[in-house]
């Protein structure tokens, strides 16, 4: 006998020979191999474990499944806390710790009980009365506390220590549900050939026949088609796995489950997997579940669903308790009776039917049950627990009996789980003789089967669940298995029907006198459906927005009918007129770090990394990010901050010789005899006259007229153009030069090939950089006529092909090489080391940014959609005569001569600084509103020993000279300043011809 | 998740696309000088509910940009050709994902 | 009015006296002054400020399905006013000014709650980005604070600040009358308040076509009979181009998907609305405990209301690489709105080339916190027929006229980019 006051002497399904010892709030329980948190509970003789949202009331567990809306649970400690978990759900595994939710000081004496006193009040929608004085803010007041009392367990701010994995999958047929529509449908499906994969959110195949009597037939039946299932080559069995969804195309994500297993994070095992399916065809047998009834304090712990009270005695050996009372509506929950019987000292039935198929009455009376029809509840006794009922027997003029019992079986019906057929969009439709909502449909190559179709019998299930896993096949390709292979279930007791005959009956009279709850876990009562009556919130959608019903943790899987039913009733509608609430994923809840799966911390988004990432890094680099790359900031040869490294770097630039690692920047080759031509077209200035051998800066606008991206084209012979582009533009600018050449102009002989990737890019920069080539390639020709500004010349150094380009970005004599990727470390080292005696080192992102500053060349901030070229002074560049994208629309965009434009501006106050995102005014103007303008790029400048800008300002350069207000009210700064030209150093560009 | 199939590669998950948006109507030459006609294309949709002809670019594959009729109602991709072979003209192009 | 109050509520507690009807169940009469296309926030929200602004009694919102069903329903709550082109700083700041006093203006506790919303920079650029437009906000009279890294780590001490961090959070800007409201009760509040000065709220009603003829409209067919009316105002957003389009009009809009996401609830976890940098995400928690999280749109026209999958993850990460510890937590419900998506990402409110038509839409997911201006400015421009001056700038005809622009961020001119 193992142990525990409520286990019973049943075989069921856990193993006595390993116990396991868990606790709840400190407590040390013991349970056993296979028991839930739920079942281990109950067998240690727990009542209350939870009190409800709202009114705090004791509660206990209603159901033994994924419906359970009373018993949540927040397991183990620290990162590994894990609030809202279901009982039921939770397999024990040796050492678990669970404790309690939305109780204090604990939940048997639970201080937020008071609510109850003011249950009236508090009815649905009665925060919208009130809290709304005294004060404007006084809500902010009331919502602190309402917030503290809300919420249901605590979550961990700690990072998350588990792993968790994501996979596709594909398959032939996917059968989500093993119960017995499922089982049989996947041997259907398995059989023809098909490859099957079978997804059943408990850790056992059986659904349903899970809470029969592990010594019956269907036993006998179920192990013997799980059997034949593992012997199928071709299926793959996916146990503690459920559906959370589906999606467009019929894709299916799946969720598997592991914490049963303990994995370990550290040796790469996952605790939970999500897998995105996409199956040629899917079978529907999500099966159902129960609903309760509604009348005054059905709440009671020890009230709870028959079939859940039956799955603790049968799959757990649990007796829910001694004396029991049967409440029902249909021929299912008689099966509870009949299993409990032998256990427990008492059990009357009580149907609400007024009268039960005879053979089911006479079955009954055979094992001696007392059975009371035209039989409702007038009243529970007991608070923490029931201890008894008063039913209301007999019609007309009924008596009034009063049973003791310290258990409740009810139920009130069957409600198909057809969440994922709505997922696709397909509303779920009434059937009325189940009293049931049914999938409305299902998507082309998806078919249902089982309870979920509203025919609640074994042989119903088996034979919808075979049909339906052979079309699924057939819609796959495969033929049909033979019906020999057919499963045959153990026959029907004369009285079963498929759908229990069930005389539907949403609320037992009287339960509005009580609280007679619908929803358990928001504590929704018929007093409340009556308020969002009254109060005209009685379409659906009103009625679960204003009572929240349905939008706890279990979605309303056990609320929703009974509350559309009243809901019905109290309209005066039919409630296939009433509808649903449309079911959202997922079925049930899903851990965000599994949708996360691997791509969380440094693995959020994909890193770049140029060719010579490994060299900065091992160099002194400091990195940082710049879009998707990182990209070197400064280094440390020049000082341990950036404030002041940037600054000798720059000195090293502006005095001598610098490198700096470019690679970063779009690199695109245009091939094709019509090159030119497309290039006229995509920039706004020329490039069809441009000779071999040259570059020249170019400028492309989008369709609307606006900046779209900037850069140099080489051209490297008649057919053939190396085109860079901004490092944040590159995908863009690749993805339009496509796309015009596909769609719009396919008559242009010319491709576009992305070769960011292929080119490594190093600036050399600086007086001495011609220098600095020189002694790297010796005997290579670097004079002026030789390679000219803005011109262009090919080497090829140790059979290396390399691309020196003559161009600045810096101000300086300045050239860009471009070499292979591969080759990019050992010319980058060879540079450097060819360079030393000139002094020459590398520098980062922050130099280039306040070098490009002092020259006034665009960048970042000012390529701007939002900007026109005569925004950025480059208006003259427009080659107009010619037709290029966004020349009909530059005109629009500029917008008249008042438009902010490009200037210089520098600081007029010695000691003061000015910022990026500064606001710019007139001297003396009020300091309000948007300004004339605003400051796109500072740096301190080390060339002009001052704080240096470039900005955008009304009017541009025809202010220039005049004195201006720099405003950061952020900061409480207003710096005087002055307008100058955008650039700021060498404005003839002599430095570049050194 | 919607897929589309793309005429060179086979149906693949739309993620592996960019989006480029309407397609309907026919972009203006290049040069045309009405800004009326500009207008109409870049800034006034349809926006049906129901079949759309949009474009997609395979960027993730073969990089062709496709012509796709979807219906918006649905998302089911009702056609898709390689937009090079529909000719000239076409629609707005393209954007992110 | 049947005002609410403690008092009130305490009465109906120990007398059980039944409530009466928020709104009552109006049939549509023959004859309106305006008629409003839309029960969303939006519509109810103008229709009682033309009551309660203009004393037009002769009104009515007529709503295809049950009021409040659309965007106003689905949103993830969020009010703030942290705009820095010129006209959306003040159209926002007007409509945050209206929300601060709209639970006693309706005698509906709409929960405002000014949590403060914090928006988050990961690089020095997006830092300069951040203080131009707190400076604009501060400008124009409203709170703005630009937080270092050292002030967030001490307000939002569960951000991911650790070296792993993908993008490294190098500040952010604090809104703190941003927040958060309860988005139903916006709709059930103006309903309340628009019937109680006469409105008429006919719900499954559904506009079908548009009496017009040279003079304009006068009038609309509908699933429950025709209705004339003197002006006629369409506030569908997501739909749009659809009922628009019934009118002969071809607007500068396309209809995306947002998706939206909840979890199950917990006791406080996150105090703040947080946006985060690198993609739009962002964050808070509802009353009831439930992160309340989104993204971006899903990328491509549709009227599903069914997210891609793909987009669910992509969020899910974002949440993950932003707050570690949410990777325990339970996504309960995600689902889709339908947004009006415009070329820069701006709305319209204003007259349409046909007379006596008026527009609103264009809302680009923003149109929730914009809800009490929009009423407030859209009722105007009716009543006067002549755009209330803070919504000149969202005028239909902006695209051909080219000037300054109301994109927020510099997305460019593709609807699906904003």
């Amino acid at each position: 006998m193992i142990a525990g006051p409520r286990r019973v002497p049943v075989a069921g399904r856990i193993d006595p020979h390993r116990p396991l010892r868990f606790s709840l709030d400190g407590r040390a329980f013991t349970g056993y191999q296979g028991d839930t948190l739920a079942s281990a509970l109950l067998a240690g003789g727990a009542r209350v474990i939870g009190r409800s949202f709202k009114y705090h009331r004791p509660r206990g567990f209603l159901a033994a499944g994924v419906d359970e809306p009373n018993g949540l649970f927040t397991l183990g400690e620290g990162n590994r806390t894990e609030p809202n978990a279901q009982g039921t759900m939770v397999q024990i595994t040796e050492g678990l710790s669970a404790s309690c939710q939305n109780a204090w000081p604990s939940v048997r004496f639970d201080l937020g009980a008071v609510n109850a006193w003011f249950a009236p009040a508090l009815r649905a929608g009665f925060y919208y009365k009130t809290f709304m004085g005294p004060a404007r803010r006084s809500w902010m007041t009331y919502e602190r506390l309402i917030r503290r009392a809300a919420g249901l367990g605590a979550a961990s701010h700690e990072p998350d220590p588990d792993r968790y994995e994501t996979r596709y999958a594909f398959t032939d047929v996917l059968v989500i549900g093993a119960g017995p529509a499922g089982l049989s449908a996947a041997l259907a499906a398995g059989s023809t050939g098909a490859r099957v994969m079978l997804a059943e959110q408990d850790g056992l195949l059986g659904g349903t026949l899970l809470g029969d009597p592990v010594t019956g037939d269907t036993e006998v039946w179920r192990t013997r088609i799980e059997a034949q299932l593992r012997s199928l080559a071709g299926l793959q069995i996916l146990q503690h796995t459920s559906a959370a969804g589906i999606y467009d195309g019929g894709t299916v994500v799946l969720v598997t489950r592991r914490d049963h297993c303990r994995p370990d994070p550290s040796a790469g095992e996952a605790l939970q997997i999500l897998t995105t399916v996409r199956a040629k065809a899917v079978v529907h047998a999500t099966g159902a579940v129960e609903r309760p009834l509604v009348f005054a304090d059905n709440d009671r712990p020890g009230i709870m669903l028959a079939s859940a009270a039956r799955a603790y005695l049968n799959r757990y050996a649990v007796a829910c308790g001694r004396r029991a009372v049967v409440l029902t509506n249909n021929d299912s929950a008689y099966a509870a009776a009949f299993d409990l019987l032998p256990h427990i000292d008492s059990m009357v039935v009580a149907d609400v039917r007024r009268a039960i198929h005879p053979s089911l009455a006479a079955q009954a009376a055979s094992l001696g049950i007392e059975v009371h029809t035209s039989a409702v509840v007038a009243g529970v006794r007991g608070r923490a627990a029931v201890r008894g009922v008063v039913l209301c027997l007999g019609e007309g003029r009924p008596r009034f009996r009063s049973i003791a019992c310290d258990l409740i079986c009810m139920s009130g019906g069957w409600s198909p789980l057809a969440h994922l057929s709505c997922h696709g969009g397909i509303k779920p439709r009434y059937r009325k003789d189940s009293a049931a909502f049914v999938p409305g449909g299902y998507a082309a190559g998806h078919f249902g089967a089982g309870a979920l179709t509203g025919a609640f019998s074994l042989q119903t299930a088996v034979l919808e669940g075979w049909e339906a896993g052979n079309l699924a096949a057939a819609f796959g390709g495969f033929t049909r298995a033979a019906d020999g292979l057919r499963p045959v279930p153990p026959a029907a007791a004369p009285w079963e029907s498929a759908n229990h005959h069930i005389e539907p009956v949403w609320q037992l009279p009287g339960a509005r006198a009580g609280k007679a709850f619908v929803d358990f876990q928001n504590d929704v009562t018929v007093q409340d459906l009556l308020v969002a009556h009254q109060e005209g919130y009685g379409s659906v959608e009103h009625l679960k927005r204003y009572t929240t019903l349905g939008m706890g943790t279990d979605q309303g899987k056990t609320s929703n009918i009974n509350a559309l039913g009243i809901m019905a009733g109290l309209r005066g509608i039919d409630l296939e007129d009433a509808g649903t609430t449309t079911f959202r994923p997922p079925f049930t809840p899903v851990r965000v770090g599994a949708l996360a799966g691997r791509h969380v911390g440094r693995h959020f988004r994909p890193l770049r990394r140029s060719p010579l990432h490994d060299w900065h890094l091992a160099h002194g680099a400091q990195m940082i990010e710049a879009g998707p790359w990182l990209r070197p900031w400064y280094y440390l040869w020049a000082g341990d901050a950036v404030e002041r490294a940037y600054i000798e770097e720059m000195r090293l630039v502006r005095r001598a010789v610098g490198l700096s690692d470019v690679s970063t920047l779009g690199k695109i080759d245009v091939q094709g005899p019509d090159a030119a031509q497309f290039l006229d077209r995509v920039y706004v200035n020329g490039f069809a006259r441009l000779p071999v051998g040259k570059t020249r800066y170019g400028v492309m606008l989008s369709d609307a007229g606006t900046i779209f991206d900037d850069g140099t084209t080489t051209r490297l012979a008649d057919t053939g153009y190396f085109m860079t582009t901004t490092t944040a533009g590159a995908e863009e600018v690749l993805c339009w030069l496509e796309f015009l050449l596909q769609t719009a102009w396919p008559d242009l002989r010319v491709h576009v090939t992305s070769v960011t990737d292929e080119w490594a890019g190093m600036s050399v920069a600086g007086p001495k950089a011609r220098a600095a080539l020189e002694r790297a390639f010796p005997g290579e020709d670097f004079s002026d006529p030789a390679v000219p500004h803005m011109g262009c010349r090919e080497l090829l150094v140790e059979r290396i092909p390399m691309r020196l380009i003559r161009l600045s970005f810096s101000g300086e004599l300045a050239y860009e090489l471009y070499v292979p990727a591969g080759h990019a470390p050992a010319v980058w080292e060879h540079m450097l080391c060819s360079g030393e005696p000139l002094g020459m080192r590398p520098y980062g992102l922050e130099a280039l940014a306040a070098l490009r500053i002092e020259k006034g060349h665009i960048a970042g901030s000012e390529v701007d959609p939002r900007l026109s070229l005569d925004d950025l002074g480059l208006g003259r560049m427009a080659r107009l005569e010619k037709p290029f994208v966004g020349r009909e629309l530059t005109a629009r965009a500029a917008g008249g001569p008042k438009r902010p434009s490009l200037v210089g501006i520098e600081c007029l106050e010695p000691g003061k600084r000015l910022r990026g995102g500064a606001i710019l005014f007139a001297a003396g103007e009020p300091l309000k509103g948007h300004g004339r303008g605003y400051v796109t790029s500072v740096t301190w400048s080390p060339t002009l020993e001052k704080f240096i800008a470039l900005g955008l300002f009304a009017g541009g350069l025809d202010h220039l000279g005049e004195e201006i207000v720099c405003a950061f009210p952020l900061k409480g700064e207003r710096v005087r300043a002055r307008i100058t030209s955008p650039v700021f150093l060498d404005p003839k560009g002599e430095r570049l011809h050194v | 998740m919607l897929r589309v199939h793309c005429p060179l590669c086979g149906e693949r998950p739309y993620t592996e696309f960019r989006y480029g948006g309407d397609a309907s109507r026919a972009r203006p030459a290049l040069g045309t000088s009405s800004l009326e006609a500009w207008h109409d294309y870049l800034f006034l949709f349809d926006n049906p509910k129901g079949p759309h002809r949009e474009f997609w670019q395979h960027e993730q594959g073969c990089r062709q940009w496709l012509l796709v009729v979807r219906d918006t109602a649905t998302n089911v991709v009702r056609e898709v050709i390689v937009a090079r072979n529909a000719g000239p003209g076409g629609g707005q192009g393209p954007g992110s994902r | 009015m049947y005002r609410y109050s403690l008092l009130r509520l305490a009465r109906h507690a120990l007398s059980d006296r039944p409530w009466p009807r928020a709104w009552r169940q109006a049939k549509p009469r023959s004859h309106y002054d305006v008629v409003i296309i839309g029960g969303g926030g939006h519509g109810l929200a103008t229709a009682y400020y033309l009551a309660a602004n203009h004393g037009m009694d002769r009104v009515a919102v007529v709503e295809r399905a049950y009021i409040g069903g659309g965007n106003v329903g689905r949103n993830t709550t969020l009010v703030r006013s942290n705009y820095m082109m010129k006209g959306n700083t003040e159209f926002f700041e007007f409509s945050l000014k209206l929300w601060e006093g709209l639970s006693h203006e309706l005698n509906f506790n709409v929960m405002l709650s000014q949590r403060g919303q914090i928006v988050l920079a990961h690089s020095p650029a997006q830092m300069d980005a951040l203080a131009r437009r707190g400076n604009i906000m501060r400008l124009n009279g409203i709170d703005a604070e630009l937080l270092e890294r050292a002030e967030l780590r001490r307000l939002l001490p569960y951000l991911d600040y650790s070296a792993a961090a993908r993008f490294p959070i190098l500040g952010g800007l604090l809104q703190g009358r941003a927040g958060t409201v309860r988005h139903d009760a916006v709709a059930w509040g103006y309903a309340r308040a628009a019937d109680s000065l006469g409105v008429d709220i006919v719900e499954g009603c559904e506009v079908t076509g548009f009496l017009r003829d040279r003079s304009g409209v006068h009038g609309v067919e509908t699933t429950r009979g025709r209705i004339l009316a003197d002006r006629v105002a369409v506030a569908v957003a997501g739909h749009s181009s659809q009922v628009a389009g019934l009118a002969g009009l071809r607007l500068p809009i396309e209809s995306h998907l947002l998706q939206a996401f909840v979890t199950e609830p917990v006791k406080p976890f996150v105090d703040h609305v947080i946006s985060f940098g690198p993609e739009l995400f962002y964050i808070c928690q509802s009353d009831k405990g439930g992160l309340v999280f989104g993204g971006h749109i899903d990328g491509f026209n549709s009227y599903t209301q069914r997210g891609q999958f793909p987009k669910v993850r992509q969020v899910a990460e974002c949440a993950v690489a932003l707050i570690p510890g949410m990777s325990r937590l339970k996504l309960l419900r995600h689902w889709a709105g339908i947004q009006d998506m415009t070329p820069d990402g701006g709305p319209f409110i204003c007259r349409t080339p046909i007379r006596h038509l008026y527009l609103n839409g264009g809302w680009c997911y923003q149109g929730f916190k914009a809800t009490p201006a929009v009423g407030w400015c859209l009722a105007a421009t009716i009543a006067r027929d002549e755009e209330h001056p803070l919504v000149r700038c969202y005028a239909l005809d902006r695209f051909a006229r080219g000037g300054e622009s109301l994109d927020e961020y510099g997305h460019g001119h593709r609807p699906y980019r904003h």
